[in-house]
């Protein structure tokens, strides 16, 4: 960065504008480079992406086979160990990934979709339907995320579509706070007094010229959202609210472990090994990408 | 004053109405309506219509609706309709002290841990030892609550065998068995929370140690000691009291979860046994509670502030 800004400082000698004036400026990848828990967490993903997109043909064994060696410490043949049932760790810790990473991205899409179209109509229209948009997000902030995804769970049943309604929902509120909040700021810009002015319909304005502006908070949040909505299922998935129980998802294996962690550690340890890794990298990057876009509206408290 | 506390006890009245009313509508307008799935599953109709009129259930939804909240607001919750059918309100009373006595060690244990971590970071910024809370607190981020929960277990119940694994023993049973049951569920559930406080306490102090009136006290010579304790630090408290009262509510949240790992019977154990059990009186009972709770804790919460910051009073 250069001290001398040549706007603000016209007088600033042409030389120093030559010296600090980049052929190109670095791209967002050559910078999260730079930062080196942003490579971490980038790393991490790409790997976990690739296992668990090819999960079926990179296990060494079928995540659900049992065999009549049970409680088997972490071995060669069986890297992280073996549960009650005889089934290998890594093979289920593996296939977990995959609800993981659909849940987690399923969820903040829905989530995020609904929520900024909310946002934006709230702080575009304001009038009433700002006041039930806001009475909603209101009534949703009185509560922990988590504990409105259980509460739904109660209310529709368990199962794969219902988890992933209930984090959807517990998660729209943040993007629709968000939404209002940036399109509020955005909406007395002069170019969207412009693109009154010739003409454009309601609808234009919001989806060209408000929502492209209002991107950078969203993509912040979305980030950060993932790793949140990951962390829920894992919760969810614990408790028993989960997807199903055949299927191995990693809140799951927690708690089947349970009953055995005294004389199994690697069962309570290795799957929340896992859940930590993949939430601390998603972390690392939202951090990359809020000082990358300089965001500020996004809080750090999940 | 009592204008604001008043303005906010009716706002905090409205939503559990809220909540009471979604908790009401929802539970009935799902398809399959578990309500009647459960009631009615006798195979016999003479018999599943004596109840429906026994429980009101031929009414119109608004007359039931009605007559749901007048008990609601008298506290009474019905009967479980699993194993023991005791009233839900015993079941809730019970477990209520359990997840309270929590979640209160719980915000005891993180405060103790997080303030003088984030002091320290704050006053070593950039050292070795700053880097070092930083990261820890970006761990204790990122580990799930129920997670940390089963690592001590495995640590400190397992192996070293100095604590016992899972339960409740209240404080009427004395000092010590009530403690050493609970410091690791405390522990797991405040871990989360005291990373927040950690590091809103270091950026909260970054900003106070850069003003005017931190430069005048070192210039008049005050100790350093004096100057972090009895200037900067009781200024470097307001914003991280907001933030307390904001991230109390994932606290509890966490009380609520970790119960679960340690097998105590508290309410967040109650809600799920009752999801689990599709014991719907009894998920009403536990829903509508836990919202209490939250929706005390942030007028409390907001409550404080004005007795804290009078700024906001005149809003």
């Amino acid at each position: 960065m250069s001290t001398t800004d040549p706007i603000a400082d016209p007088i600033a000698s042409p030389a120093a504008i030559d010296d600090d004036l980049p052929a190109r400026p670095p791209s967002a990848l050559s910078i999260m480079m730079r930062d080196r828990r942003a490579f971490f967490g980038l790393v991490f993903l790409c790997i976990l992406l690739t296992a668990a997109v090819f999960a079926p043909w990179i296990t060494p064994y079928d995540p659900n086979a049992m065999d009549y060696v049970m409680l088997e410490e972490p071995s060669w043949s069986h890297p992280l160990g073996v549960d009650d049932l005889g089934r290998d760790l890594l093979s289920r810790i593996i296939h977990g990934a995959r609800v993981s990473i659909f849940v987690g991205l399923s969820t903040v899409t829905i989530a995020g979709i609904l929520g900024v179209a909310m946002g934006i109509a709230a702080g575009f229209y304001r009038g009433w339907i700002d006041t039930i948009i806001m009475r909603y997000i209101d009534l949703q902030w009185a509560f922990p995320n988590i504990l409105i995804a259980v509460y739904l769970v109660a209310t529709f049943g368990t199962g794969l579509t219902n988890v992933i309604i209930a984090i959807s929902l517990a998660y729209l509120d943040d993007f629709a706070r968000v939404a209002r909040g940036m399109t509020l700021s955005v909406k007395e810009e002069q170019y969207i007094a412009a693109a009154h002015a010739t003409g454009c319909s309601d609808w234009r304005i919001m989806a060209r010229h408000i929502l492209p502006n209002i991107t950078a908070p969203i993509i912040v949040l979305a980030t950060v959202s993932i790793s949140n909505a990951i962390l829920a299922e894992a919760v969810l998935s614990f408790l028993g609210l989960g997807v199903s129980s055949d299927t191995p998802t990693w809140g799951l294996i927690l708690a089947e472990a349970r009953s055995f962690i005294s004389r199994a550690w690697w069962l309570g340890v290795y799957p929340g090994v896992a859940i930590m890794l993949t939430v601390l990298s998603i972390n690392f990057l939202g951090d990359s990408l809020r000082d990358l876009l300089d965001v500020r509206e996004v809080r750090d408290i999940p | 004053m009592t204008g604001y506390i008043l303005r906010r006890l009716f706002g905090a009245a409205v939503v559990m109405w809220a909540v009471a009313t979604l908790v009401f509508f929802m539970l009935r307008i799902v398809p399959g309506d578990p309500l009647a799935a459960m009631l009615f599953d006798t195979g016999d109709p003479a018999a599943a219509a004596e109840l429906r009129i026994k429980f009101g259930l031929d009414q119109p939804l608004i007359v039931q609706y009605v007559k749901w909240l007048l008990l609601i607001v008298q506290g009474d919750f019905g009967n479980s309709i699993y194993g023991s059918r005791i009233p839900v309100s015993q079941l809730l009373i019970e477990a209520a002290p359990r997840t309270l006595s929590l979640a209160l060690l719980a915000f005891f244990v993180a405060v103790v841990i997080a303030i003088p971590a984030g002091l320290i970071s704050a006053l070593w910024r950039g050292r070795p030892i700053d880097h070092g809370v930083t990261f820890i607190a970006f761990l204790g981020l990122s580990m799930p609550d129920f997670w940390l929960g089963i690592l001590l277990i495995i640590l400190f119940a397992a192996n070293l065998g100095w604590l016992p694994a899972i339960g409740y023993e209240p404080m009427s049973a004395g000092f010590w068995p009530w403690f050493s049951h609970l410091i690791l569920p405390a522990t797991a559930a405040g871990t989360g929370f005291s990373a927040i406080i950690a590091r809103m306490v270091r950026s909260s102090m970054l900003e106070v140690l850069k003003t005017d009136y931190v430069l005048v006290a070192r210039a008049k010579g005050l100790s350093p000691w004096r100057v972090v304790m009895g200037h900067a630090f009781p200024n470097a408290l307001i914003p991280v009291i907001t933030v307390m009262g904001i991230a109390f509510g994932l606290l509890m949240a966490s009380a609520v979860v970790v119960e679960t790992v340690f097998a105590i019977k508290g309410l967040g154990r109650i809600l799920i046994e009752g999801i689990l059990n599709r014991d719907y009186p009894v998920v009403q009972g536990a829903i509508l509670v836990v919202s209490f709770i939250f929706v005390f804790v942030n007028l409390l919460v907001d409550v404080l502030y004005v007795v804290i910051d009078p700024r906001i009073r005149v809003n």
